[in-house]
């Protein structure tokens, strides 16, 4: 199976340690995933803020760069939602009969991550190893475009050392919604906060998610609350394993562009002891 | 006919003003909690409700595709069950008819069921202006008119208002009202009776929408809680019912879906408890002048919109606002407009046009696009798809401007540099070089006090760029010219 990597705009320029995570999680289950550097953005930003005319040259793009894989894998559940509800009504609305054909081979071959690997390659447990107390925040493209149910659930449970508690709310909206976050700042940190309070309430060490851009809105918040908690895509928690335990991506806060709610010796001195 | 509040601020500035009244804030997520615990307790009994919402979406989309048909047959069946049918193109038009039917019936005071099509047209208002006194029965409604208020929800326009709030407008407002009434919901519903019943016996004429107008056979349907809308149905010589030509169903049998939907999705009920049917006028029993009053105000303007015409399937149930996690905190008032929350925010734009003034270019942005009211929209109106579409609307609407707006322009710089993959590395490297100079200790940037990074980061940390994106990892580590 030729696999290609989708890394997206975004976790390619701000979030490269959940990329990066995704390739060692995707290589160490025998994947052999390819990253074609012709790719870019998927124009979610541009197709949701009304910008469509600018959205086609994205798409066809993606369609050339992606046209000859088996399967592309995209860590983030709002960039394959793009891509499986939006380009092919972006190729139709052009009048691109061509584009239209590329679209619908390449669209049903996108998966977000945590699909391709219960879907695709069968597996809830990935082998990874996580001492602490993490909750999850089911985004909103996550839970209603793509419908992932209880996918990331099963993956996490099966993570060694890893105390998955509850989120109240949690299918909630975080209040993020792209562009919204500027447009209507006020409403959306309103949500945002009350997101946080919940995060909070559950006394997780960790807040992980399947879409860096949610995260990057709640850890905003988090980190401005000083809260403590650390946010952390899925893919970093899946990656991460016993021998790497104490250096995932995620204990190098300069290399990432995490925030830490205080400082990292506070941090470590917090660990909660798990069962 | 505009159907947003005259002189509205955009929705972002109203919003504002919203969520600091930390008031509203606790009315309407104690109320909306509320109608949402009862709404999912009700349509989980319901083994085929996915097939209901499709039957319902089906129905009103078959009512639509023939519209010109159908309401037509509904004149004829109504016309010879002894109704007369009216016309009117806009508001204004239905307005005028209006006044002019309850002249003609000698009165100078209406009673009103409650209805969103009257309320869209300022009907109230208009009648006012001829010096006919219009009084509204629902008892929300009511609270919002003697409090000189604006309705803030489709189905209980004074959810933004409790208890205790509604006790002092009572006091304060109707002459009637008991000295030692309290804000025990009994005694509100009490003192709005005794104030009710009078006008009840003594209206000539009963204004109405309807909830349904059944093309086969000439039928109107009001659906209500309360029994007001039994009473002004009843009671008055002459009833004019104002309908949106969007209300069609084709037959009769078609209302055993929308009587599951509607109940449910809109107070969380099995079935509401008054539901009035009539056909015409029925000699020696009610009204013996029935007026029905077809209007447009919009409806064929969206209608000519091939994704926007799903709006017009809206049966009014307002499971929509109260699912809305943006609703839920700013309150109906923002939207500026009667029709408030999600079907809000696509259903004025599509009535009036995107380009109809600020609150329209605004609502098509009042939304994180989580989906929610899709999830639970009786009729499957994608409301989040037709936000999408219609933002393309509104920045279509700035594309001819000789000065482009500035988003515009940052938008053309985004898609510029994911044009060529070296234009977005060349970026990331610029990204990863500010990086460095801002020291690497810092993961993150508090406040910023210009721009759209202030809007961010009044009460959220940016985070900062790495020193390396992954396309240069991989290029550095792969080999395989991942820098393109
Ligand atoms: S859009 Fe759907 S959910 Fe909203 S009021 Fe209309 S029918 Fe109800």
């Amino acid at each position: 199976m030729k696999v290609a990597l989708f890394v997206t705009c975004f976790n390619d320029t701000m979030f490269p340690e959940s990329a990066k995570a995704t390739v060692e999680l995707l290589e160490r289950l025998g994947v052999d995933v390819d990253f074609p550097t012709g790719q870019t953005c998927c124009g979610q930003m541009h197709i949701n803020t009304g910008y469509r005319a600018e959205a086609l040259p994205l798409v066809r793009r993606y369609v050339e760069t992606f046209d000859g894989y088996d399967a592309v894998v995209a860590p983030s559940a709002s960039c394959a939602g793009t891509v499986q509800h939006y380009h092919s009504r972006i190729a139709a609305e052009r009048g691109d009969a061509a584009l239209r054909d590329g679209v619908a081979n390449v669209a049903p071959k996108t998966y977000e991550l945590t699909r391709f690997l219960t879907d695709v390659l069968g597996k809830e447990d990935v082998g990874a190893y996580f001492p602490h107390r993490v909750t999850y925040h089911p985004t909103c493209h996550s839970l209603r475009a793509l419908e992932l149910g209880d996918r990331p659930y099963r993956l996490l449970r099966a993570v060694r050392g890893l105390t998955l508690v509850d989120l109240p709310e949690r299918e909630e909206c975080c209040g993020f919604g792209g562009t919204f976050a500027i447009k209507n700042s006020d409403v959306s940190v309103a949500m945002g906060a009350d997101k946080v309070r919940h995060v909070r309430s559950t006394g997780a060490e960790v807040l992980v998610s399947a879409d860096n851009s949610c995260l990057t809105h709640i850890g905003g918040i988090l980190g401005r609350e000083r809260s403590g908690v650390r946010t952390l895509h899925i893919a970093e928690v899946l990656a991460s394993t016993e021998r790497a335990a104490g250096t995932t991506h995620a204990e190098q806060p300069a290399e990432s562009a995490r925030w830490k709610g205080r400082p990292e010796q506070e941090l470590a001195g917090q660990e909660v002891t798990h069962p | 006919m505009s159907h947003t509040f005259v002189g509205m601020p955009a929705f972002p500035d109203a919003a504002k003003v919203a969520l600091v009244d930390t008031q509203l804030r606790r009315n309407l997520a104690h109320a909306t909690k509320v109608i949402r615990t009862k709404r999912n307790g009700v349509v989980g009994e319901l083994d085929d409700w996915q097939e209901l919402r499709l039957a319902g979406a089906a129905i009103k989309d078959r009512a639509l595709r023939h519209l010109p048909d159908y309401l037509e047959q509904f004149e004829a069946a109504a016309t010879a069950a002894g109704a007369t049918v009216h016309w009117a193109r806009d508001g204004d038009e239905a307005n005028q008819l209006v006044a002019e039917l309850v002249r003609q019936a000698g009165a100078d005071e209406v009673v009103k069921v409650k209805s969103m099509a009257t309320q869209e047209m300022g009907m109230n208002e208009a009648l006012a202006e001829e010096g006919i006194a219009a009084l509204e029965t629902d008892l929300a409604e009511l609270i919002v008119q003697l409090n000189d208020d604006l309705p803030s929800h489709i189905l209980v326009p004074a959810i933004h208002r409790n208890r205790a709030e509604i006790r002092e407008i009572f006091l304060r407002e109707m002459p009637s009202a008991p000295p030692d009434l309290t804000d025990e919901p009994r005694m509100l519903a009490g003192a709005a009776r005794q104030h009710l019943r009078r006008k009840f016996m003594s209206a000539k004429v009963g204004i109405s929408g309807a909830n349904f107008a059944v093309a086969e056979t000439g039928t109107l349907v009001v659906v209500e809680s309360e029994g007001n809308g039994r009473m002004c149905l009843t009671l008055p010589e002459t009833l004019i019912s104002v309908v949106g030509v969007e209300k069609i169903v084709p037959t009769f049998a078609d209302l055993e879906v929308f009587l599951q939907l509607l109940p449910r999705s809109s107070t969380g009920e099995r079935m509401n408890p008054y539901t009035s049917m009539w056909t015409g006028v029925t000699p020696g029993d009610g009204p013996q002048a029935v007026h029905i009053v077809l209007v447009d105000n919009g409806r064929t303007r969206a209608l000519a919109d091939p994704v926007g015409r799903q709006v017009l399937r809206c049966i009014r149930c307002s499971a929509c606002l109260n699912f809305c996690p943006v609703y839920e905190r700013t309150g109906g008032h923002a939207y500026g407009s009667v029709y408030p929350g999600p079907i809000g925010a696509v259903l004025n734009p599509l009535l009036n046009g995107v380009d109809a003034g600020p609150v329209e270019k605004s609502l098509p942005y009042a939304s994180s696009l989580c989906g929610r009211c899709f999830e639970v929209c009786p009729v499957r109106i994608d409301i989040p798809d037709l936000l999408v579409h219609l933002r393309g609307k509104v920045v279509d609407s700035t594309r001819d401007r000789s000065v482009p707006t500035a988003e515009m322009l940052g938008m053309r710089a985004a898609a510029w540099t994911f044009d060529k993959p070296g234009r977005l590395s060349a970026v990331q490297r610029l990204a990863g070089l500010g990086r460095r100079m801002l020291g690497e200790q810092r993961t993150s940037l508090g406040p910023v006090p210009f721009g759209a990074a202030s809007k961010w980061s009044r009460a959220r940390d940016i985070p900062l760029p790495p020193k390396e994106s992954f396309r240069q990892w991989w290029h550095r580590t792969r080999g395989k010219g991942g820098a393109a």
